[in-house]
């Protein structure tokens, strides 16, 4: 057999086994853990379709940041597991509505790459050819010419949601002293200390 | 492996075995490697206080850092009653095998590099923003106070430098033009990035100190506050692994500086006086000397408070390295000196 | 791209060798040291009582306000590094582009600052 074959149903195993694992584990640390393995997984799988850039992206931005926010909250949080448990049957409609939603979704994606014919001159345009250059810089070529709306609107979701994190989660706390480093570099001798002659047998 | 024409069987066992033949020489060497950097720190860190250090076993003290190994070997391994057995012991087996792994893509010499991958950066940036799961997994399943505080310190720590170093790599690449390790060596042939980029170089190297928590960053084990931090409940092996994952990682990003910033192996060109030394020899003095430099922090700096070192890292270094990302972008725009391609 | 997966080969090797390696120093310590424990070396580490509460409590939101940071941040870097590659073909035009989008999220940054969510207490 070929290794590339092997080396292909090693991770996608391991990809399936482990999203199996997120939703069946008792505990949801370890239900993000094996969603890290899954993650991890799939960047391997990225590696074999030659995708590097984006195998390497997924494990900065989804295992290298994402998951420790996950992680931040589950571990954190005093979760009760089983009351967990009970809510499973009374969102399960709703859970399984999102899921045929996203279903039908991807497979118009996928038709659409297929089926359109306008489909062929999207494939084929402003990519440069693969073999010269790496994939990183054929990204580069076009994500910020070629597609320069969806960049720049990909900039303002994230300024969006930096903003929306600020506002849901911060709040002042009263009675909190902060070290002023410009107000301690100002002060001078003179300001800080005051020096008193005091004539012997007089006191103060 | 995967060629064009398939291989028999005999031809991949022999390739396999040469794969592991380099894994072994690069994982032996750097073992005693991390070994000796543990005496190293110590050695440096009484020179600095008049003190001897240890001097008992061996010569010079030589030895001890076998004994030290040997005896963690041979004690007991407690795992505390209320811990999480599985991610309790995961956690050390994961910060040893990522502190090994990313030295697969440090080229060594010119060429001479386990895997020459074409996104060599980008594959150490991912490795150095997993490391702060050994240490979260370590303190979250210890079911304890102080490695929990420990643990979430660091995770905070480590994720607020992680940006700085993200932007500071960033300068470095525009100077390059490519994600291979050995074209950003080669791009220093002239002259070191060091000197280009001397803000950047300060701020990598000390976010390079808080991304590994040696002091004065060492807030997530500060022996006076937290006892040892995420370390505490660990004992014997696990232990050791921990403190071996944590002195690769300090060498891994010595060699990360050295790399980025001072021409990786490339010699030091005096009229080409010393372009006699291999490439590896120099590459190896620039990494000590980075190391060097790191013990003598540590021996010199008094420990930051935690918020100061949330300021310096998201109020300083961050707008300062965005600045520079910009700055050096529009330079190298401006004047048309950006890295042609083919 | 055979060629692309014979350079990530040794990686794969690279990882098992090294996870192993490690397992195998855990084993052997099992093996070479004594195993003898009671519940008191196996309490937690404190001061000498036993620990009030479960150590895993709730904590402050601050720390969620800061991996959310990061994780903006993190994509932005993400989104400079096919720039800082490329930045040599895609030339001036590319260069405002990403100095616009930057732009916005130094918006983001000033009112971070502004709003005190950078402040540790």
């Amino acid at each position: 057999m070929n290794l590339e074959v092997l080396v292909f149903y090693l991770f996608a195993s391991i990809t399936v086994a482990a999203a199996v694992m997120v939703i069946s584990a008792r505990n949801p640390v370890h239900s993000v853990l094996f969603l890290i393995l899954a993650f991890f997984n799939a960047a391997g799988l990225f590696l074999l379709c030659g995708a590097e850039f984006l195998a390497m992206i997924l494990v900065i931005v989804y295992v290298g940041a994402v998951a420790v926010l996950f992680l931040f909250v589950v571990m954190m949080l005093d979760i009760n597991f089983a009351e967990l448990r009970q809510g499973f049957l009374q969102y399960l409609p709703i859970g399984g509505l999102i899921g045929v939603i996203l279903l039908v979704e991807l497979a118009l994606v996928l038709g659409s790459w297929t089926i359109l014919p306008s489909a062929g001159g999207v494939a084929a345009a402003q990519t440069p050819a693969i073999g010269d250059i790496t994939n990183t810089d054929a990204l580069g070529r076009i994500l910020y010419t070629h597609y320069l709306l969806p960049f720049q609107l990909a900039g303002m979701i994230l300024l969006v949601a930096m903003v929306g994190a600020i506002v849901l989660t911060l709040r002042a706390r009263p009675g909190v002293r902060r070290q002023s480093i410009s107000a301690q570099n100002a002060r001078t001798k003179e300001l800080a200390a005051e020096l008193k002659k005091v004539s012997s047998g007089q006191g103060v | 492996m995967v060629d064009a024409s398939p291989m028999t069987g005999t031809e991949m066992m022999v390739e396999l075995a040469l794969i592991v033949a380099k894994i072994l020489a690069i994982v032996v060497p750097l073992l005693i490697a991390v070994a000796y950097a543990t005496l190293l720190d110590r050695k440096v860190w009484a020179m600095m206080q008049l003190r001897r250090g240890p001097n008992v076993v061996g010569i010079f003290g030589l030895l001890q850092p076998f004994a030290d190994g040997l005896k963690l070997l041979t004690k007991e391994t407690i795992i505390p009653a209320g811990a999480n057995k599985g991610v309790f012991l995961l956690a050390p087996v994961l910060t040893f095998t990522l502190a090994m792994i990313a030295w697969a893509v440090i080229p060594f010499g010119d060429g001479l590099v386990l895997a020459d991958i074409n996104v060599g950066v980008l594959y150490l940036f991912a490795i150095s923003s997993l490391g702060v799961y050994g240490i979260i997994m370590g303190g979250w399943a210890s079911n304890s106070r102080y490695p929990f505080l420990g643990g979430l310190r660091s995770a905070a720590q480590m994720v607020s430098y992680e940006v700085s170093i993200g932007f500071v790599i960033i300068t470095v690449l525009l100077c390059v033009g490519s994600l291979n390790l050995n074209d950003v060596v080669k791009a220093q042939e002239h002259v070191w990035f060091a000197i280009p980029l001397f803000p950047m170089f300060v701020v990598f190297f000390i976010s390079a100190l808080a991304e590994t928590n040696r002091p004065p960053f060492d807030l997530p084990e500060a022996e006076s506050e937290l006892v040892a931090g995420y370390q505490i409940e660990y004992s014997s092996m696990s232990f050791a692994l921990f403190m071996l994952g944590e002195y690769a990682n300090m060498i891994l990003m010595s060699a990360m500086t050295a790399i980025l910033f001072l021409g990786g192996w490339q010699p030091i060109s005096i009229f080409g006086l010393l372009d006699w030394i291999p490439g590896p020899i120099w590459f190896l003095g620039k990494i000590f000397a980075v190391l060097f430099v790191m013990c003598w922090v540590k021996a010199t700096v008094p420990r930051y408070r935690y918020d100061q070192l949330m300021r310096l890292g998201w109020k300083v270094f961050l707008p300062l390295s965005l600045f520079w990302v910009v700055l050096t972008a529009g330079v190298l725009v401006g004047f048309g000196w950006l890295p042609v391609k083919g | 791209m055979d060629a692309l997966l014979k350079e990530y080969f040794p990686i794969l090797v690279f990882i098992g060798i090294a996870g192993g390696l490690s397992i195998v120093m855990i084993l052997a310590s099992l093996v070479a040291g004594p195993q003898k424990p009671d519940p008191e070396k196996l309490s937690a580490y404190e001061c000498g009582f036993d620990p009030f509460v479960d150590s895993r409590g709730r904590f402050d939101v601050r720390f969620y306000l800061v991996s959310i940071l990061f994780i903006i941040f993190d994509l932005e870097v993400a989104f400079l590094f096919p720039w800082a590659v490329s930045l040599g073909d895609i030339g001036v035009f590319g260069f405002w582009s990403m100095m616009i989008f930057l732009g916005v999220l130094t918006v983001g940054f000033v009112y971070e600052w502004k709003k005190g969510a950078l402040e540790w207490e």
